[in-house]
Parts: structure tokens; C-alpha cells; sequence
């Protein structure tokens, strides 16, 4: 699943916009054929992040690759290969469909013009329409059909279903997923919302204040944490084995997430599986260093 | 055929979620040795699922040799999946019956049914899992 060349990879990525760091030392790597959650709160740096993958945006320092290379400096083979739908969708609102596709057929080399009338043909929707008088849906997926109409090997989705009513939402993912099995190529979705992309994602990536926290497989995310509830005490024994992401009490109990190195043998404490969501909301709130969450309660919940 | 479903605050694992559905059906009979399983974008584009996860749920049931994959053909339920349900599978469900009734009258709501019937079958479930 992960073997291969990444699809994305970067190291000590970082942009400033004049003294605010909006993306700072970004380590990460999207494995080829993966379909990637970008998970953060509002503000986090990832349409920041998207922006520098797509070659929109120039790094204020670190390196981001792209099938091994750079979307600046090797414009002319990287863009090619890279499909993009920004948020909210923006198309021109007075052009008709068939407009729209006559300028993507003519900025793009690989564009394959049959595959674009074809989806919208099965969309139910007809060419001579104007992009201002469709659904929000169908925008979505008249901007979906343009980024794969280039015949991309990553398609990058900044924030797609976040406008979108829930079968908007839900058709537009079944039409990502639909050419996930049908041509195997990579994904990145952003979202401030987990629960948005979870069934669909093989991969997530958190990141919070600019930084990446959390990164990998889905399953072996959730495989490795667990919440441990106990009588209230010595949390330092866990600690020295495990990393403690979050930890609360009350007067008479102890309740720990925790990522497992191994297996938790301690029995005064009994384990929980956690799943996803509880465990990035963990992350969002989690200040490496000391611990306990420095971000307001709200604040967490709310990404 | 078999159509999947997924509750998504079930809290199990979406593969797991296919896994079980696919021993239950075979287990009642919906399924029977030689049927062939949604295919993978039958699946995917069914529930709007990361293809992985229907490849996980198959691989794992074909592990516990309940299908078997044929490349390029499909996934289909093997011969002997697994041994017949018990002749008295009725009498069971009767017994079972009688011990709900017995519970009921002893004042216990559905939760405490369910909790004590999740204590009596956990030592099973831990075995199977380790």
C-alpha cells in the first residue's frame, strides 16, 4: 500500500507571511496511491500547505517534492501530473460548461475531453448551462470534472465538501472514491472536520498552529492509542513508556490517550480502544513538551 | 448477493463492520458456498469507502477462509466455508427465549440483558482476537 515513490514529500517545510509563521517545519510523506486526510482547525496552514504542494506558492524555507520533484522548479513536468480543486470551488459564474472545458482543453496538454463531457453527461447536466445557475453540488463536481479531465496522478482538494449539503457531499466523495479504484491515483483532501473524510481516507495528516503532529496509515493510528481510565495517581509510570496525549482528572479518577509503544501491562488501569475522531481532537489540543492542552476547551472541540 | 451496510457510530472498524456481515450472512444461509461478493467498486461506490478498507475486509475473510479471491474473476464464498449451523439452532433460540422472559420478570432492562450476555460471550471473543 505505502511501497513505492511518495506522491509528496516534504522536509522542514515552512512559509512566513511577513513575522506570522503560518507553516512551520513540515515533515510529512503521502505514499503514492494513498488517499490522504489533511485534518486542522481554521487557520492551521493547510490551504498554506496545499498551496506549496501545487507549486502555487513559494516556501519561505525546507523542501517539498512531488514524485520526487519540485512543482516550482520543475513546473513543466510536475503540473501536468497534479490536479487541484481550490475551496469553495471558484469557476467562472457567466461561462457555460462547455466554456469552462474549452478552456481546460486548451491549458492543458493532457486534457482528455471525452472523460469530461462523458461525467457530465452523467451528472444529468448539459454543456450549454451556465456555471452560475447550478447547485453548489453540481459546481463542485463540474470543478472535480475539470482537475480530473487533466488525467492527474494527484489530485489535491482543498476543503472540497465543507460547503456542500449532506448528498452533495456524499456524491462528490463517491465520485473521488470511484476514480480511486478505477485509475489508483493519489489523494489529498483537506477538512477541519475528521468525521468528513474518515470513511474515505486511508491516511491522515494532522496539523495545528502550523505544525504537523500526526501522520501515517489510519489504522495503525488507531491501533496504537488507547484511553486508559484508572483510579486517580502516578501518571509519570505510564509516561516513561508511553507518550500521554491528553490527560484529565477528576477527584477520584485518572483518564489518559496515550500512544502505546507495546502493550500497556499495567493493570490498575483499564483500556478503551479510542477512535479517530476522539484521537485527532486529542492531538489538536496537545502541546508537545508539557502535556496537558493549552488550546481553549472550545477550540478543540470545535475543529 | 450480499449488500453491505456501515454504521458509522457503531465504533467498530468499517473493515471489521464488512467482515461480520459477510460471517453473519454465510452463517444464516444469504450466502452460500460459490456466491460471489460485491465487487470491490461495487462496494466502494455502494457506501462511498476507501477501497482499502473492502480490500482489508476481503483479504481478512479469505485468511479465515471463508472466500476465496480468483484474480481477475472476483471474490467468492469457499466451499466449505464454515461448519453447518447446529441442528438445534431452533432449540437454542427457544432456550434463549425462555432466558430473556426469566430476565425481564427478574426486573432487567435491555441494556442489563445485553451487558450480561457481553460478560458471558467476552472470554470467547478475547480468545479468538489473541
Amino acid at each position: 500500500m505505502s511501497a513505492g515513490v511518495a506522491a509528496v514529500r516534504t522536509s522542514g517545510l515552512g512559509k512566513r507571511y511577513g513575522s506570522r509563521w503560518a507553516l512551520r517545519d513540515c515533515a510529512l510523506e503521502i505514499p503514492a496511491g494513498s488517499v490522504t486526510a489533511l485534518v486542522g482547525p481554521n487557520g492551521a496552514g493547510k490551504t498554506t500547505l496545499l498551496h506549496m504542494v501545487i507549486g502555487l506558492v513559494e516556501p519561505t524555507n525546507g523542501d517539498v517534492e512531488v514524485f520526487g520533484r519540485s512543482p516550482r522548479r520543475d513546473a513543466r513536468e510536475v503540473l501536468p501530473r497534479l490536479g487541484f480543486v481550490a475551496q469553495d470551488h471558484p469557476l467562472h459564474r457567466n461561462l457555460t460548461i462547455a466554456e469552462m472545458l474549452r478552456y481546460g482543453r486548451k491549458l492543458n496538454p493532457s486534457w482528455n475531453q471525452q472523460l469530461a463531457a462523458s461525467r457530465i453527461e452523467r451528472l444529468g447536466l448539459s454543456q450549454k448551462q451556465k456555471i452560475g445557475r447550478l447547485s453548489g453540488g453540481q459546481q463542485a463536481q463540474v470543478a472535480l470534472t475539470l482537475a480530473l479531465a487533466k488525467q492527474p496522478q494527484l489530485l489535491v482538494l482543498d476543503e472540497p465538501v465543507a460547503s456542500l449539503d449532506p448528498l452533495a457531499r456524499r456524491e462528490f466523495l463517491n465520485a473521488v472514491m470511484e476514480v480511486v479504484v478505477d485509475d489508483g491515483l493519489t489523494v489529498v483532501l483537506s477538512s477541519h472536520i475528521v468525521a468528513e473524510l474518515e470513511r474515505v481516507c486511508d491516511h491522515l495528516v494532522t496539523l495545528a498552529e502550523g505544525a504537523t503532529q500526526l501522520s501515517g496509515p489510519i489504522p495503525e493510528i488507531v491501533a496504537r492509542h488507547r484511553l486508559l481510565t484508572g483510579p486517580r495517581g502516578d501518571v509519570a509510570s505510564v509516561a516513561r513508556v508511553h507518550d500521554v496525549i491528553r490527560e484529565s482528572h477528576t477527584e477520584r479518577q485518572t483518564t489518559l490517550l496515550v500512544r502505546a509503544n507495546g502493550h500497556v501491562y499495567d493493570s490498575c488501569w483499564e483500556q478503551h480502544e479510542v477512535d479517530l475522531e476522539e484521537i485527532v481532537l486529542a492531538y489538536l489540543g496537545y502541546r508537545p513538551g508539557n502535556g496537558a492542552s493549552t488550546i481553549p476547551a472550545r477550540e478543540a472541540v470545535r475543529a | 448477493m450480499i449488500e453491505f451496510h456501515l454504521d458509522g457510530r457503531s465504533g467498530v472498524p468499517a473493515y471489521l463492520q464488512l467482515v461480520q456481515q459477510v460471517r453473519q450472512a454465510v452463517r444464516l444461509g444469504i450466502l452460500r458456498p460459490g456466491d460471489q461478493l460485491p465487487t470491490v467498486k461495487e462496494v466502494v461506490t455502494r457506501l462511498t469507502i476507501n477501497p482499502n478498507t473492502v480490500l482489508h475486509a476481503y483479504r481478512q475473510l479469505d485468511l479465515e477462509g471463508l472466500v476465496e479471491g480468483r484474480r481477475g474473476v472476483g471474490t467468492f464464498v469457499s466451499a466449505h466455508p464454515v461448519p453447518p449451523p447446529p441442528g438445534d439452532l431452533k432449540g437454542l433460540r427457544s432456550s434463549l427465549d425462555r432466558w430473556v422472559g426469566r430476565a425481564r420478570a427478574a426486573g432487567l432492562d435491555d441494556e442489563g440483558i445485553a451487558a450480561l450476555v457481553a460478560e458471558a460471550v467476552r472470554p470467547a471473543a478475547v480468545s479468538r482476537v489473541a
